[in-house]
């Protein structure tokens, strides 16, 4: 269906702009750069594009200036479109063309619990710990706290964020349960049957919460787990590269009336963000380093140069002075990131039934469905064609659109080593030992 | 000639040197205190962090000035090129798109607290003559205003963004609609001093002029303009003072919490970043904040000279 689509469309030009302002949101995280990007090097210009760059105060809000019109469109949590389109909080039909990118978040625990975790870790030859670190180090510590009665707090940045379900799914496989979500009967804190207790934190507060002791630890995108390090008030004890490499993180959301009315300008957004990612990727993270810069700046991102430059250049600093080589901590556009993997939507459908959030059982009809209603790779095909017929880019850095199903194939590169296929959701989630399958209800 | 010298020197003492005096004890106080205190963001910002700060920011908003200036020529450029191909499209110049500077940030806000505090004083005015005058009003009113009184604009902005939201669609919207929550939160939390006041003058008007007024038979808008109002102007500009005041804080804390353009989302967007300027440019923020709500009172206090008949009072 994809193809026939596309070779509908392949040789017609992209339109004029149908609306030439815009605005769009997002949120002070190093995985906005595509955005940043687009902007200061002209491309959304280049499509007759002027567009206004807001950071917004945190998650929600965005999602809801997105639905209520205020913002044209958002650097969202790949979860967002999906949660908001099934009704999971605010119910608003939203639509994703484009994926920003792979990886870049991290777990970071209180120095007390890096204390308390270390002692459950060997050490490698160089004497440093042996990553990565599962979160079965981390049992022992939560049992102490409840043995004295004490709850143990972690902190991510929204119910339906990759956060929350990369820090389920590394604690459910350390062993540990990260609590059900029971939204029919009301309960949309999360903590059913918890060992720990989740709640949401904006990114920015990440640190300064756990500073001041209400959480114990977090998982958030860059700059905030390096922050943690350079302020010596915590220690990363994982990236979300080690819990599912080249993992789908962010996603450029609009509403779908939107996309169905400004089709053109939309088709163009597009461009301008597949050229922007290509620029981040280009001669192996050569740019990188003028991308740190321009984040740095206060209506980006604003923390310090250095504190970006960590994670964006390739490295990752774990415990202070313990700074490793993760080339692929942050991805935009190698391994065809920006492209709406339908797989990618299914993925994030599973972990919500997984964990509650969607609390009846589902066929795999669904699951396929509500990515299709989601993932807009047909209009993805549109901006790249019309890419290659301005010359800019080359059809090998492109998925082959012909062929392309919308799936990758069956991954195991999770931090427990099940095998995912998005074709088969439900017996996915029947690979798990912690987690709702096939007809549970909490 | 002796007590020229006297006064001079008196003068100068008090009117220079004790003020001067006061804010370089202040600056020391600041530089010794700020140094003690040690923040995750490195040490609490003083004096010359400050001034520093003050001048990156002077420097981003002339970079950005030259940045607009590009960014306008380009587009002109950008509009011809289409034209030269497609004749009958109209191209037309959009605004600049890039942020707006901590100078932008403080015209806004300026601009969107004298719309609300205007708006205020619009209603606040009548209605507080009105239940000056009339006790069957005042009674009815009353009640409605002492609750409301008291509502923090942190419980109003919700209502009001949903609202403004919800009512306010147009395609080609005149005003933002961040700028209609702003000023309609300063709006509902700043009138109530002026309303109370002006209520409170009204009804104080003296006995022998409400006699005078009765004695030349005045016609009821006679006798508001020529009594009531003149004598109310001191208790009115009172409130007008405190809730321009009002109005300002108000509106600091409503751009924070609804991250509406203004000083306010500079201050949040600033601690948001977590970079190691933060603290020194939410100090300028805050230096800022305090000098122009002074300057607002200022403002006031020479209109309330202005207007109010007995140039005898003391005003400060």
């Amino acid at each position: 269906m994809g193809s026939a689509l596309l070779s509908g469309v392949a040789h017609a030009e992209v339109g004029y702009a149908e609306k030439e302002e815009l605005k769009f949101g997002f949120i002070k995280l190093t995985d906005m750069a595509p955005l940043a990007i687009a902007y200061e090097k002209g491309y959304f210009e280049d499509e007759g594009l002027y567009v206004t760059l807001e950071a917004q105060a945190n998650w929600k809000v965005l999602l809801d200036r997105v639905i209520d019109g205020q913002l044209d469109g958002a650097h969202m949590l790949a979860g967002q479109p999906l949660g908001a389109t099934i009704g999971y909080g605010t119910k608003a039909h939203i639509v994703t063309a484009f994926s920003m990118d792979l990886n870049g978040n991290g777990i970071t625990v209180s120095n007390d619990v890096w204390d308390e975790m270390k002692k459950n870790i060997p050490n490698g030859s160089d004497g440093n710990p042996v990553h990565p670190i599962s979160a079965s180090a981390l049992k022992p510590v939560i049992d102490g706290y409840k043995a004295q009665g004490k709850p143990f707090k972690m902190g991510m940045v929204f119910p339906v964020s990759t956060h929350n379900y990369e820090l389920r799914y590394w604690l459910a496989a350390g062993g540990i349960h990260p609590g059900y979500y029971a939204p029919a009967r009301g309960d949309t804190s999360g903590q059913i049957n918890a060992d720990a207790l989740l709640s949401v934190t904006p990114p920015p507060q990440m640190p300064a919460t756990m500073e001041a002791g209400t959480i114990s630890g977090y998982c958030v995108g860059e700059p905030w787990n390096q922050q943690a390090v350079f302020k010596g008030i915590g220690v990363p004890v994982i990236t979300d590269y080690e819990i599912w490499k080249n993992n789908p993180e962010k996603v450029f959301g609009v509403s779908s009336d939107w996309a169905e009315e400004y089709p053109n300008t939309h088709i163009r957004v597009v461009k301008a963000m597949i050229r922007a990612a290509k620029w981040l990727d280009e001669n192996n993270n050569a740019n990188r380093p003028e991308a740190v810069k321009i984040l740095s700046r206060s209506q980006y991102v604003g923390a310090d140069y250095d504190v970006i430059a960590n994670s964006m250049t390739g490295t990752f600093e774990y415990e202070k002075g313990d700074k490793r080589d993760i080339p692929d901590f942050n991805v935009f556009f190698r391994h065809h990131a920006t492209y709406p993997y339908y797989s990618d939507a299914i993925w994030y459908l599973t972990q919500m039934r997984r964990w509650g959030q969607i609390s009846e059982p589902k066929s795999d009809e669904w699951f396929m469905k509500i990515a299709k209603d989601v993932y807009r790779p047909d209009i993805y095909a549109q901006a790249a064609q019309s890419l290659l017929e301005d010359g800019v880019m080359s059809a090998d850095e492109f998925p082959d659109f012909d062929k392309e199903d919308g799936f990758k194939p069956p991954q195991s590169d999770f931090i427990d080593g099940v095998m995912y296929d998005g074709k088969h959701p439900n017996d996915y989630l029947k690979r798990f030992k912690i987690g709702l399958k096939g007809d549970d209800q909490v | 000639m002796a007590s020229l010298k006297d006064k001079i020197s008196a003068f100068s003492v008090k009117g220079i040197l004790l003020p001067v005096f006061g804010i370089l004890v202040f600056i020391l106080l600041w530089q010794v205190g700020a140094s003690r205190v040690h923040t995750s963001l490195g040490e609490f910002p003083g004096p010359v962090v400050v001034y520093e700060q003050w001048n990156s920011l002077v420097a981003e908003h002339q970079n950005e000035r030259v940045k607009a200036d590009k960014f306008y020529v380009r587009q002109e450029e950008r509009i011809a090129e289409r034209q030269a191909k497609d004749p009958s499209y109209a191209g037309i110049i959009r605004d600049y798109t890039g942020k707006p500077t901590f100078f932008d940030q403080i015209f806004t806000s300026l601009y969107t607290v004298l719309a609300g505090f205007g708006l205020a004083s619009l209603i606040a005015i009548p209605v507080g003559i009105l239940i000056g005058l009339n006790r069957s009003v005042y009674s009815a009113l009353n009640p409605v205003i002492q609750v409301f009184k008291p509502v923090s604009p942190l419980a109003w902005l919700p209502l009001v963004t949903m609202v403004v939201s919800a009512s306010y669609v147009s395609d080609d919207p005149m005003f933002s609609k961040s700028f209609l929550t702003s000023m309609f939160t300063v709006t509902l939390c700043c009138m109530w001093p002026t309303l109370i006041n002006t209520a409170v003058g009204v009804a104080a008007v003296e006995k022998d002029l409400l006699n005078v007024s009765k004695v030349l038979r005045l016609g009821w808008v006679t006798h508001v303009m020529k009594i009531v109002i003149p004598s109310a102007i001191p208790l009115m500009f009172t409130g007008l003072r405190l809730s321009l005041g009002i109005a300002w804080m108000v509106l600091i804390a409503a751009e924070m919490l609804a991250q509406n353009p203004g000083l306010g989302k500079f201050v949040w967007d600033e601690f948001q970043n977590g970079s190691s300027n933060s603290l020194g440019r939410i100090m300028v923020a805050v230096l800022m904040i305090g000098f122009i709500g002074y300057l607002l009172d200022r403002v006031m206090l020479a209109f309330q000279r202005f207007a109010s008949w007995d140039k005898t009072q003391v005003l400060r």
